[in-house]
């Protein structure tokens, strides 16, 4: 402790250096490079066959598929307004669609790991009190901690490219999924439980033919967060050279190109209208549908109607 | 062993409950220096749910647990099933201790022995009425057209035939119940817990239930431990019935003797507003004929209305109606008792007659 230390400010004499030693961090992430080179290959190649598939498509029976998919899970209505999306989206420039799908694809894998990860964690804090304590302040890290500090690490680790930006989505856009679906499996009503157990079920029996279907709604709601923030994340992944929509913003922000920043911020509007109308019809309650299973509605209650017995 | 056909189907032994961190210091507290519920709460932080409860069902019988809100009667209820463990003490079902039963055969009693009905229904919301009915088969793995047969005879007997495609939400409270009540018996589970069932409706559907359950239980004759917090229910549907106050049984008898003679002021003041008429009966209430003779010199007993030691009250007020003698207790041949109007008038109030005194224990 040196003479100048100024006890009202304590905090300008003290340097712990926490900076070097994150830097060391960096270094060693440098230096062990390799080590991440199979599994990058791996997500790098399903993240290609993702976005090969929904290039392959062509437009017309792409924006049909969509579509019906949206008529299935939330209506017809919603099927409408999800074309007409789709279609502006088509309109706004001649390589817009192409664009899109390059993002969709991106958005696609996020969220698939992100299920994957969130669902699980998300149970276990629902049901374990201090596993919720414990991931609480790291979800909350996640979601406030600006991407940039992270963008660096992950780049100097893995490099640039899809997975690198898979990754920064999944810090942004996991904590809501486990959030939800931990108050999901909270909210469901402890009588109802009481009920299954008096009747012999399996806490394995409990979660799935109970827990997990009463919290359906919610988690579907934390879902339809975590596809919104990753569809945020496309501008800023952009800047380690993920390709897409997001990427025609960054360069018409480098180029002051206004048109080009409208085609590429309003084509990510259009996909995070037509992703949020589709999963919350997903997330509407038994009651909400009348009671009808999802083969009974939409397109496919059409198809199946000849084959179901009228009651 | 005492299991099978003879010993008590549930035989509850010295149970105690008490819930919070420290129950097992406090329990041991308990034992050995008998802190009662105040202290266990000021030196432990601890609540006593049960203290000390034992009592016996036999089989085909129905026992009703009576207590107000927060008795611990719920609380009771729950260990017989070990949805909660209790701190000391036994719970033996059909011989065997249910708390040291390993997790997979404890799942097997509870699907395939213990049928449940709760207060509140708690159907499962997301399942049909069928699919909430076979529940209890389906986690133990039943094939679909077994637990549908099966759940389908359940449905029929609480009259829901019709409604089996039906969500919960869809159906009036009475219905859900009978719901509740489907499930419960669809594995012919040899023990039913009611726990407060009919609390929740109205008094006309409460009664309606009652009657089903009462028609239901007569042909099935289920070993039945029923919670109610209402005195008239207990006493219209038990064979026994214990009060239950503060986590204790304060008594433990058949209707008629819970209401004749109470053990003490708590139980007095629930009775005190119950009509004797169906309760009591004249045994109770007469006075032994040599100890009249004595009082009121021979009599010509000829012209007496008779009656049998077990007929109740309301049998002796439509007799004692149509005369002015008293009436005559005939048990077999034998005349052993005389019932004068002022031991009726007692006896419907409730109290002995002085002259009787002495006779009603």
């Amino acid at each position: 402790m040196d003479e100048n230390f100024n006890w009202l400010n304590p905090f300008a004499s003290v340097d712990l250096g926490i900076g070097a030693w994150a830097n060391g961090i960096k270094q060693w992430a440098i230096s062990n490079r390799e080590m991440i080179q199979p599994p990058k290959q791996f997500f790098e190649s399903v993240i290609a066959a993702i976005e090969g598939a929904l290039q392959a498509i062509p437009p017309v029976v792409m924006l049909v598929i969509i579509g019906l998919i949206a008529w299935q899970a939330a209506g017809r209505r919603a099927a409408g307004i999800v074309v007409a999306c789709l279609i502006v989206l088509g309109l706004l420039a001649p390589e817009a669609w192409g664009l899109a799908m390059t993002t969709l694809a991106i958005v696609i894998a996020s969220v698939i790991l992100c299920v994957l990860i969130g669902l699980p964690l998300g149970i276990l804090a629902g049901k374990n009190d201090r596993f919720e304590g414990l991931i609480r302040p790291v979800l909350d890290t996640m979601q406030t901690i600006p991407a940039f500090v992270y963008l660096v690490p992950v780049v100097m680790m893995i490099g640039i490219g899809n997975v690198s930006g898979v990754i920064v989505t999944i810090i942004f856009a996991l904590p809501p999924l486990v959030r939800l679906t931990s108050l999901g499996i909270r909210g469901v009503n402890p009588s109802v439980v009481e009920a299954a157990r008096a009747f012999g079920a399996s806490p394995r029996q409990i979660l799935f033919k109970v827990e997990l279907p009463l919290a359906t709604p919610t988690i579907l709601a934390g879902l339809n967060q975590t596809i919104m923030l990753s569809l945020s994340m496309v501008v800023i992944a952009s800047m380690i050279s993920v390709k897409g929509l997001g990427n025609e913003v960054l360069r018409a922000m480098g180029r002051l190109d206004a048109g080009k920043a409208i085609v590429g911020g309003l084509g990510i509007v259009m996909l995070a209208i037509v992703l949020d109308r589709i999963t919350q019809g997903l997330g509407r309650s038994g009651r909400e549908r009348g009671h009808r299973h999802w083969w009974e509605t939409g397109p496919v209650g059409l198809l199946t109607r000849p084959f179901r017995k009228t009651a | 062993m005492i299991s099978g056909e003879g010993g008590p189907v549930i035989d509850c032994r010295n149970l105690w409950k008490i819930f919070g961190h420290r129950a097992d210091e406090a329990m041991k507290a308990v034992r050995e220096q008998g802190l009662g519920k105040s202290d266990v709460r000021d030196r432990f932080n601890c609540v006593v749910g049960v203290q000390d409860a034992s009592f016996t069902v036999a089989r085909g019988e129905i026992f009703c647990i009576m207590g107000l809100s927060g008795s611990g009667k719920s609380t009771l209820i729950r260990h017989v099933n070990r949805l909660i463990e209790p701190t000391s003490g036994q719970m033996m079902i059909e011989g065997h201790d249910i708390n040291t039963l390993p997790r997979e055969a404890l799942r097997q009693i509870r699907a395939e022995k213990i049928g449940m009905v709760f207060q509140n229904m708690a159907l499962m919301p997301h399942r049909t009425v069928m699919d909430n009915v076979a529940f209890g088969l389906e986690v133990r793995g039943k094939s679909r057209d077994e637990r549908h047969h099966v759940a389908q005879r359940a449905i029929e007997a609480v009259d829901l035939a019709g409604w089996e495609s039906k969500y919960p939400d869809e159906l009036s409270g009475g219905m859900q119940q009978r719901v509740g009540l489907a499930r419960a018996i669809a594995a012919d589970p040899a023990i039913l817990l009611m726990d407060e069932p009919f609390s929740a409706l109205d008094p006309l559907i409460r009664r309606q239930l009652q009657d089903k359950f009462m028609a239901l239980s007569a042909e099935m004759k289920k070993t039945t431990l029923f919670i109610t917090h209402d005195l008239d229910e207990a006493i219209r549907i038990g064979d026994r019935i214990a009060i239950m106050k503060d986590g204790v049984l304060v008594q433990v008898g058949t209707p008629e003797e819970i209401v004749t003679a109470p053990a003490d002021d708590y139980v007095a003041d629930f009775v005190a507003g119950i009509s004797k008429l169906d309760l009591v009966t004249a045994a109770r209430i007469m006075q032994p004929l040599g100890q009249y003779a004595q009082g009121n010199g021979p009599q010509d007993t000829a012209s007496w209305p008779v009656a049998r030691p077990e007929d109740k009250l309301n049998e002796l007020v439509e007799l004692a109606v149509g005369t002015d003698d008293p009436i005559l207790i005939v048990a077999g041949e034998q005349p052993i008792g005389v019932v004068t109007k002022r031991a009726l008038l007692r006896g419907i109030q409730g109290r002995d007659d002085a002259n009787a005194e002495g006779k009603a224990a």
